[in-house]
């Protein structure tokens, strides 16, 4: 009797909802931490990253239009998908990162478990980042932060899935969209949250998890001048002073070095503006 | 029958009212601020500040070269390191308490000083840009010993010495914004004033020493684009800039990669929304004060009219009839509306941009005013007949300038408000609380009056989004800039 | 005699030109009243009231300052409403109302003596000669509170004993329970009543309390008949404030320009100082225009103010603050 042979999976693109290879036919070769072959990854190219923002910015107008409770239980769905899924998530990244399993599985843990900390979020940051100010005159006025629009987040390399996790929720939580690239050299495990977040109800486009080679792909992300914002964790310093300055031309908000574990909101205040909004008070 | 004597007027013409320009107790020469002196520049380097209602000089000033600018910048390190880093937030805050005292003393003084120098109406100095310098300070005073209640976690840091380039439209008022949140958080500054509008920081710099403010703590180097320059590649923890969006890419770009801090409060082209069921003639009062407060020098201003069709032939014979009654002339008048144009240089632009209104195709009405013969001068200028495509819609103008165009539903006014790079300000008029809501909650924009335009308050952020800059400025989210968090 | 005709002055730039085949409309039912009333634009109370302080801001010198007091001197009803009116207190009135100041000749007299209708005669016989006309409220002053029929007497009365002008109270509760035709109709009954005497109709702002409330009423005295609309009977605890004086003119203005017809505006109450009197102006002229810069349509009710003018009127003139002892007590 022969050992049945296992179907494995060709991981693609996610762009506006849904999984495109790459529209250049390219893809290249993930390996695990010790060197073996994994899978072939799409190698997203110019017009994927293009029509990723196109995508995010239509989705961004509809997202940010649910009600920040909806939100909430979009993201809570796609830690639910996480936790169903956490065994191969776990498997994923041990290969990716080369942890060892109980390792793995506490960073999956980690993972969903901020997932639900900003799926918490998105209905309550209106009220502690904004609030109503005390003007010296008959006029109500309060300030409400409000997403910048489309943020681009170029992954940390090392930690696959929980740096990621960290980095692509927060601007979903404030009611950003997010074109994200994903580790160049341990792409998977952003992929599968790609493929969770698309049965998470997420509007499609809301998040689009792009895979390939930063060098090639981050600077056309930050020249974009559709792009609002700009997460610069996963590049080294020198790269980030250049595509800091391709952000300049369009006055791109960059975000460098948020600690995926810090308690603190700075990665939710990144991707904010707040927008202040006054009224006469009359008879 | 007793004769009755003639006493009815045709109308009130006013007889001049004006200030007197020896209230501002002018110097010939002002020096830099370093290190709690005033200093020549190292290479002696000055230049003229000028009265733009005359071209007459008002002063020499001196001009910071790199060496100046690296020892403002040296002193406010030495001071944040020594002094100020280790001053209790409650004393931080008597000082800045100690300023807002000493504005509000001398405010007659600055006012005219700030007219004569900026161009601007006594009126508008004296009752908005000064009193409200003084509350920035007072505001922020307040903030310096509760930072930690800010919310921005239990032990918020200052970043240490910020650099801080202010623009010319409200020369005194701008520093304030910037001075007051950095002390009050902790910082020690490099000021940068306009190189038009150089005077009344520096009679600030007086104020700071007759608070006793420890040397160092804010220095003020004077000079054009060159000393700002310097300030930008100098090696301090944060910029803060104000100004054209131009240049505030350029100080992003040179920013990129290292780790100084930047907020950036740019220019805007901000859209006026009227309905057709707004209070009319509040609207008309706000659409003036949108465009020709300040002679239209406000990044902030009302400069795109956007005015339902069913409401526009109404409320543009209003607003003609307004704009004529303008009074335009001399800045220290006190019944003066409309002052000079800070510049040659700015009223150059003015003009250029406005003739490619007329050839465009757009329709000019220009108030018949009469201008006086010296200084630099433009009358209030509406434009009808404007499309989305034409450069008076689309760029800014930063002048007495506005162009009128129409919507015929709420979705085209914030689809027409939108299409802008920037997103500064925008104005909704409508006496519709459900509708204004809607179209506040969609305008791209950092700050909306809805029945009101071109208010401030110590209390309020204020800032851009987009193009228009990041970063806010007043209130508990002004801090923000000035902590490391 | 019979007084003096209204000028419509309409000779300078920025003076209100009515539209092309503008007319008062013919108001033919409460509804359409109704209709027409809401369809005016809302007033934003914050924005109105900031327009009125920045124009109060205005500062007024030398030969312009002189010219507003001596106009607004011209333009005071000088009013005496104390149920303690004798004759002679009347008759001391007019001749203050005649010459305020009898040792600077040249001072205007003011616009009318304001009394009750039983002092009417006392003081048209006080006045003869002169043009200071006689105004008298009317229509169950200040409260209204009486049956038509009484008001109509009460104004019939009035006139009857010589008053050019009549000063009637609209029906507060009317208007604030939405009866407007009643208060309208009662307007035109008034108006009908007055003869050739020329009408004021008091909204009495401080109990209309909006500036919505008084935008509407104004329009809807202008359409009745009014020859003014003045904003109060003095006797409440809000009289005319500059912001309602501005929303008024704001109406006589937009109401002249769709109509053809010039409405005056009267403030009473309140205003007792040349600095406040010179504000008011100020917003007539930036407001309504320069056609309103005459006593044919704006007047000041008042009594304490004359003494203010005239001081601050020989301070203009000899440069040296004058002794209040110089002006006579009423």
């Amino acid at each position: 009797m022969s050992e049945r042979l296992d179907v494995r999976k060709t991981y693609k693109l996610l762009v506006g909802g849904a999984f495109p290879r790459s529209e250049s036919g390219r893809s290249y070769e993930v390996l695990d931490a010790k060197g073996r072959f994994l899978a072939n990854a799409a190698q997203a190219s110019r017009k994927d990253v293009r029509d990723a923002v196109v995508a995010a910015r239509s989705a961004q107008r509809a997202w940010w239009s649910l009600t920040p409770y909806n939100r909430g239980q979009v993201l809570y769905r796609l830690a639910e998908m996480a936790e169903a899924r956490a065994g191969e998530l776990a498997e994923q990244v041990g290969r990716a990162e080369g942890t060892r399993a109980a390792e793995a599985r506490a960073a999956v843990g980690r993972s969903i478990d901020r997932l639900v900390w900003y799926a918490g979020w998105c209905d309550k940051v209106a009220q502690v980042l904004g609030g109503q100010n005390p003007v010296a005159g008959p006029y109500f006025n309060f300030s409400v932060p409000v997403p910048s629009g489309v943020v681009g987040v170029l992954a940390d390399q090392a930690s696959s899935l929980e740096a990621f996790v960290d980095a692509v929720a927060a601007p979903l939580a404030t009611g950003n969209a997010v074109v994200a690239l994903a580790s160049e050299a341990r792409p998977i495990p952003a992929a599968l949250i790609g493929e969770m977040s698309a049965t998470s109800d997420l509007v499609p486009g809301a998040l689009n998890v792009l895979t390939g080679r930063t060098g090639e792909v981050a600077p056309v992300l930050a020249s974009h001048e559709d792009v609002d914002g700009l997460d610069l964790a996963g590049v080294d310093d020198g790269f980030a002073g250049e595509l800091a300055a391709l952000a300049s031309e369009t006055v791109t908000r960059v975000l460098r070095g948020a600690d995926p574990q810090d308690r603190g909101l700075k990665r939710l205040r990144a991707f904010v503006e707040t927008s202040t909004v006054w009224h006469t008070i009359g008879q | 029958m007793e004769e009755r004597p003639a006493s009815t007027l045709s109308a009130l013409e006013y007889d001049p009212a004006p200030e007197s320009a020896a209230v501002a107790r002018l110097r010939e020469r002002y020096g830099l601020f370093i290190g709690g002196a005033f200093v020549e520049a190292a290479d002696g380097a000055t230049f003229e500040t000028l009265n733009p209602a005359t071209e007459e000089p008002l002063a020499r000033v001196a001009q910071a070269g790199e060496a100046d600018v690296a020892v403002a910048v040296a002193a406010a390190r030495r001071a944040y390191d020594k002094v100020w880093g280790k001053t209790t937030g409650a004393q931080r805050s008597k000082y800045l308490f100690r300023i807002a005292r000493l504005i509000q003393e001398r405010s007659r003084e600055l006012a005219v000083l700030e007219s004569l120098d900026n161009g601007k109406p006594i009126r508008e100095s004296r009752d908005l840009d000064v009193p409200l310098a003084a509350a920035y300070f007072f505001y922020y005073a307040g903030w310096a010993d509760k930072l930690e209640h800010a919310g921005f976690g239990p032990d918020p840091r200052p970043l240490g010495v910020a650099g801080q380039i202010i623009p010319w439209n409200f020369p005194l008022l701008m520093a304030a914004w910037k001075l007051a949140p950095a002390l009050a958080a902790g910082n020690t500054c490099v000021l940068k004033p306009a190189e038009t509008t150089p005077l009344s920081a520096l009679v600030l710099a007086e104020i700071l020493q007759q608070a006793e403010l420890p040397d160092g703590v804010v220095n003020v180097v004077t000079g054009d684009g060159s000393t700002g320059a310097a300030l930008v590649a100098s090696p301090v923890d944060k910029i803060a800039f104000t100004g054209s969006t131009e240049v505030g890419k350029v100080i992003q770009r040179r920013l990129a990669g290292r780790t100084t801090r930047l907020t950036l409060e740019l220019g805007g082209k901000g859209a006026n929304i009227v309905f057709d069921d707004a209070p009319i003639d509040e609207v008309v009062e706000g659409i003036v004060d949108g465009i020709f407060f300040n002679q239209g020098h406000v990044c902030c201003a009302g400069s795109r009219l956007l005015v339902q069709e069913s409401a526009a032939e109404e409320v543009l014979h209003r607003l003609r009839r307004r704009v004529d009654q303008l009074r335009v002339g001399d800045p220290l008048d006190k019944n003066t509306d409309v002052g000079a144009i800070n510049s040659a240089a700015q009223l150059e632009k003015i003009r250029e941009l406005t003739a490619w209104g007329e050839r465009e195709g757009a329709t000019r009405y220009t108030s018949p005013c009469a201008l006086p013969e010296r200084g630099y001068w433009f009358a209030p200028t509406v434009f009808t007949d404007v499309a989305q495509t034409h450069r008076i819609a689309r760029e800014e103008v930063f002048g007495p300038v506005l162009s009128v165009l129409t919507f015929r539903t709420p979705e085209e006014a914030v689809a027409k408000a939108n299409n802008t790079t920037y997103g500064l300000a925008c104005g909704v008029w409508s006496e519709k609380g459900s509708r204004t809501l809607w179209v506040a909650e969609r305008l791209r924009a950092g700050v909306v009056w809805a029945n009101t335009y071109n208010r401030f308050d110590p209390a309020s952020p204020f800032g851009g989004v987009r193009e228009s800059g990041f970063g806010r400025e007043g209130g508990r989210h002004g801090l923000e800039a000035y902590l490391d968090v | 005699m019979s007084p003096a005709p209204l000028r419509l002055v309409v000779d300078d730039e920025r003076a209100v030109r009515p539209r092309p085949g503008a007319s008062v409309p013919v108001v033919e039912s409460e509804a359409q009243l109704r209709s027409l009333l809401r369809g005016l634009a809302g007033v934003d109370a914050v924005g109105a009231e900031a327009r009125a302080a920045k124009l109060a801001t205005r500062s007024l010198k030398r030969e312009t300052k002189r010219a507003a007091i001596d106009l607004a001197l011209s333009m005071v009803d000088l009013t005496t409403l104390e149920g303690a009116d004798t004759p002679g207190r009347v008759a001391s009135l007019c001749a203050k109302a005649r010459r305020p100041d009898p040792e600077e000749p040249d001072t205007p007299a003011v616009a009318a003596v304001c009394v009750y209708p039983d002092l009417v005669a006392t003081a048209r016989a006080h006045l003869a000669g002169s043009d200071v006309r006689v105004a008298s409220v009317a229509t169950a002053f200040p409260s209204g509170r009486a049956s038509r029929a009484v008001k109509l007497l009460d104004v019939a009365d009035a006139v009857a004993a010589g008053a050019d002008e009549v000063d009637m109270v609209i029906d507060r509760g009317a208007f604030l329970s939405g009866r407007l035709g009643e208060v309208f109709d009662e307007v035109v009954a008034v108006r009908e009543a007055c003869g050739p005497a020329h009408l004021k109709v008091i909204l009495e702002v401080g109990e209309l309390v909006t500036y919505d409330n008084v935008r509407r009423a104004s329009w809807l005295a202008m359409l009745a008949g009014a020859d003014f609309i003045k904003t109060s009977t003095g006797k409440v605890a809000v009289n005319a404030t500059l912001p309602t004086t501005l929303v008024m003119l704001e109406a006589a203005r937009d109401f002249a320009e769709s109509t053809g017809r010039l409405v005056g505006v009267k403030a009473a109450g309140g205003i007792r100082t040349t600095k406040e009197a010179l504000r008011y102006l100020v917003v007539v002229n930036e407001t309504a225009g320069s056609a309103w810069l005459d006593p044919a349509l704006f007047r000041f009710g008042a009594s304490s103010l004359v003494n203010d003018l005239l001081l601050q009127r020989r301070k203009q003139r000899s440069g040296a603050y004058a002794r209040p002892d110089r002006i006579s007590v009423d």
